[in-house]
């Protein structure tokens, strides 16, 4: 089964090489994996699409909990999630079949956004059925390119943030964190 | 006053109470090993830096404290991969500083260049990349936290000699904070009580033990619910000494060279309850067959290691000393209701116990390891490189106290044995390191002798010469019609006597079975690095043996 799962890091370079490191050393199966920086410019989030069994999708999250950088990991699947995926198609056009593309666009609310005479760049965004959907319909015009971002997902309920970068005020850290200057 | 970044990393080391640096000075750590010259630490010149990283962890197991190295960059850094995975592999805490091309020349293959932190990502719990001087105090800090913190493990830290030459003020922080990193400690109440009561519902409980309980220090914990309770106790390699073998609730080591006893306690239990233990493929034998009646209680600090491979009903997931101080609180002596349980047990340990064959001439293994037992009493840290002889001192040695059994069990790395002795010793000094060795395995860092010569560390060798790879000798005879493709070593092998006089160490060759008891006295009594090279019987079969990918109670023995 897919699964949909965010996970928040830290925004260090080398971050990315050890959850893509961690799938492939651990022979988990990954399908999509789209990464960016959050509002905190400290932290990143990624989602990943995943497959396997329930045993397989229960020691990817504990090995993604287990990387040192990774701040927090959830399984999306299991909420309410929002999930979109972004798709620039490049599909052949001539000026006998460009008005029937047109319509599949406007049907599926997609954009066009580069026209010319052999070919039409279209911009779609939605979940993966609604995207892969579309790029069947335009299949037969000759689909020149296409290129996907990878799902981005958010659950609609609860919130993944993460905890300051530095020990909060009250905890036992902070009260001893004050740093200890050596003079030589 | 500034210092320098290589000072800055010395002092670092001096704040976190370390006492040996093991190591191989080369050029892109050059800085920093000018500023140890200036230190109060004391190093250890190896003479190959995986016998570096072996060094740190022998000292790491014995003292608990972690152990740290420091080597050029390069192949100074790549040599380190099989100490690191090692270490990662059995949970050692160890910190390795590798020194690495100025941050401006990375990625140019500058010489002496490689991507450490990606060559070591897969075999160290974490490693940093040092970019800056400003954050050498506080990821020096970081290090030595997640090293020794959580699942222990090895930490490496990259460090670029630009990075190690400029300058800054020194603070050292007394605290370290990582949001990402908030390993468990405390067990939920709810789930020890669950497991506490599961433990006291079975009829035929089980206690599997492994090294996480020793690396918790959790022996007296371990000793007081068997003790309060009556369960009978197996151990893993890494878990031997955490409870007295010579107890009548020691069932020893279970798994594919374990006890006839063990191995049946755990396939026969209804509760099996994993202290510390991972269900590792040589534990479990076929993992669908693997304990079929037991429902599983698995108290570890890691949350991946719980239904990794085995389904696991109660997981109590914390540091397991503490874990078990509470458990402890919720059990009782179960021994009325385990009668019948304890004298099956009682009657498989008559029926099978572990035996060899003392009538021939040769010398056999297991006689050179009982006598070092015996003359030690138990009670020496014993380190081991792997194959035939590692598992006939797990099943010989007899076991009495924890971090005594110095071991490679995850990897299974040869040639460790050796170095860890070398660094257990120094961790340990007022009491006999014994390294008992194959032939084939010390060749693998023999170079170490040197070493242990020079800083006259008093570690006693003992070489179980069969001429062979044994443990693959082993297999080829059982599994491939005898074909001893690559497994022979007699013909090649060195003068071990000499060998050792060479580098200055005191050689004692062993012949014959009345020679052996001299031999180990002769090696304890004298003052420095003693080898003594046992020429054992050649062909020798380690048993019980369990065969790959069959389950637990499929024992082979010997006739």
């Amino acid at each position: 089964m897919k699964h949909t799962i965010s996970v928040l890091v830290e925004n260090h370079f080398g971050v990315l090489a050890r959850v893509a490191g961690l799938f492939s050393a651990r022979g988990f199966n990954i399908d999509s994996l789209a990464v960016g920086e959050t509002d905190d410019p400290t932290v990143s989030r990624m989602t990943i699409v995943a497959h396997g069994d329930d045993r397989v999708v229960e020691q990817i999250m504990k090995q993604l909990n287990k990387l040192i950088d990774v701040i927090k990991v959830v399984d999306l699947t299991q909420e309410d999630m929002i999930d979109r995926e972004l798709v620039i198609a490049k599909v052949s056009a001539n000026a006998a079949n460009r008005g029937e593309i047109i319509q599949i666009v406007n049907t599926f609310r997609a954009k066009i956004v580069d026209v010319n005479p052999k070919s039409l760049a279209i911009e779609v965004t939605g979940g993966e059925g609604k995207v892969d959907a579309m790029l069947e319909l335009l299949r037969p015009f000759g689909l020149i390119e296409v290129v996907r971002t990878g799902l981005v997902a958010l659950s609609r309920q609860s919130e993944l943030t993460a905890p300051p970068k530095q020990a909060p005020a009250k905890s036992k850290a902070a009260k001893h964190g004050k740093e200890e200057v050596v003079s030589s | 006053m500034k210092l320098t970044g290589a000072q800055i990393m010395i002092q670092c080391l001096e704040k976190e109470g370390v006492d040996y640096v093991f190591g191989l000075p080369g050029g892109a750590i050059l800085p920093t090993f000018d500023a140890l010259y200036d230190s109060k630490l004391k190093f250890i010149l190896v003479r190959h830096e995986q016998g570096a990283t072996h060094m740190a962890d022998g000292y790491a197991r014995a003292t608990g404290r972690p152990g740290v190295c420091m080597v050029t960059s390069g192949p100074g850094a790549t040599n380190t991969v099989t100490g690191l995975a090692t270490a990662y592999m059995d949970s050692a805490p160890i910190v390795c500083i590798t020194g690495q091309v100025a941050t401006t020349a990375i990625g140019s293959d500058a010489f002496q260049e490689a991507d450490v932190v990606g060559v070591t990502r897969s075999v160290t719990k974490h490693n940093f990349l040092i970019k800056n001087v400003e954050e050498i105090a506080q990821t020096v800090k970081q290090a030595f936290y997640i090293a020794s913190t959580g699942r222990p493990g090895p930490v490496l830290i990259d460090f670029p000699v630009d990075v190690s030459r400029a300058e800054a003020e020194f603070h050292y922080p007394t605290d370290v904070y990582i949001r990402s990193y908030q390993p468990v400690t405390q067990g939920n109440p709810v789930q020890i009580k669950k497991a506490a009561e599961m433990i006291m519902a079975s009829k035929r409980p089980c206690l599997y033990v492994g090294g996480g309980a020793v690396g918790s220090g959790a022996q007296k914990e371990i000793f007081e619910l068997v003790e309060k309770t009556g369960i009978p106790i197996t151990t893993t390699v890494l878990g031997l000494g955490i409870f007295p073998e010579d107890h009548p609730s020691s069932l020893r080591m279970l798994g594919m060279h374990g006890t006839h006893y063990a191995n049946y306690s755990v396939q026969g239990s209804d509760v099996l309850i994993a202290v510390g233990a991972r269900f590792d493929d040589r534990v479990t034998g076929k993992i669908d067959l693997f304990a079929p009646h037991a429902k599983i209680v698995h108290i570890d600090i890691d949350p991946a290691s719980i239904s990794k491979t085995v389904r696991v009903d109660v997981p109590v997931v914390g540091d397991i000393k503490e874990i078990l101080q509470e458990l402890n609180q919720l059990v009782k002596d179960k021994r009325g209701e385990m009668r019948p349980w304890l004298d099956q047990i009682e009657e498989w340990k008559k029926k099978h116990p572990l035996k060899y064959d003392q009538s021939g001439s040769e010398i056999r293994q297991q006689y050179v390891i009982d006598m070092i037992g015996e003359v030690t009493q138990h009670k020496a840290v014993v380190t081991t490189g792997v194959g035939q002889h590692q598992m006939w001192t797990a099943q010989w040695y007899k076991f009495s106290a924890p971090r005594s059994m110095i071991t490679s069990g995850g990897l299974g790395t040869m040639g460790f044995g050796f170095p860890a002795a070398i660094g257990a010793k120094l961790g340990r000094p007022n009491e006999p390191v014994i390294c008992i060795d194959g032939d084939g395995s010390f060749q693998m860092t023999m170079c170490e002798l040197a070493t242990a010569v020079y800083y006259k560390i008093p570690v006693k060798l003992f070489i179980m010469d069969n001429s062979h790879h044994g443990m693959v000798r082993q297999w080829q005879e059982l599994f491939y019609r005898r074909r001893y493709s690559g497994s022979q070593l007699g013909p090649s092998n060195p003068d071990f006597c000499k060998l050792a006089e060479g580098f200055g160490a005191v050689g004692i060759r062993v012949t014959e079975k009345d020679q052996v008891v001299p031999a180990i006295e002769k090696a304890l009594a004298c003052e420095g690095p003693v080898v003594v090279q046992c020429v054992v019987a050649k062909e020798d079969n380690v048993y019980p043996m369990v065969p790959a990918g069959h389950a637990l109670d499929q024992v082979m023995d010997m006739a």
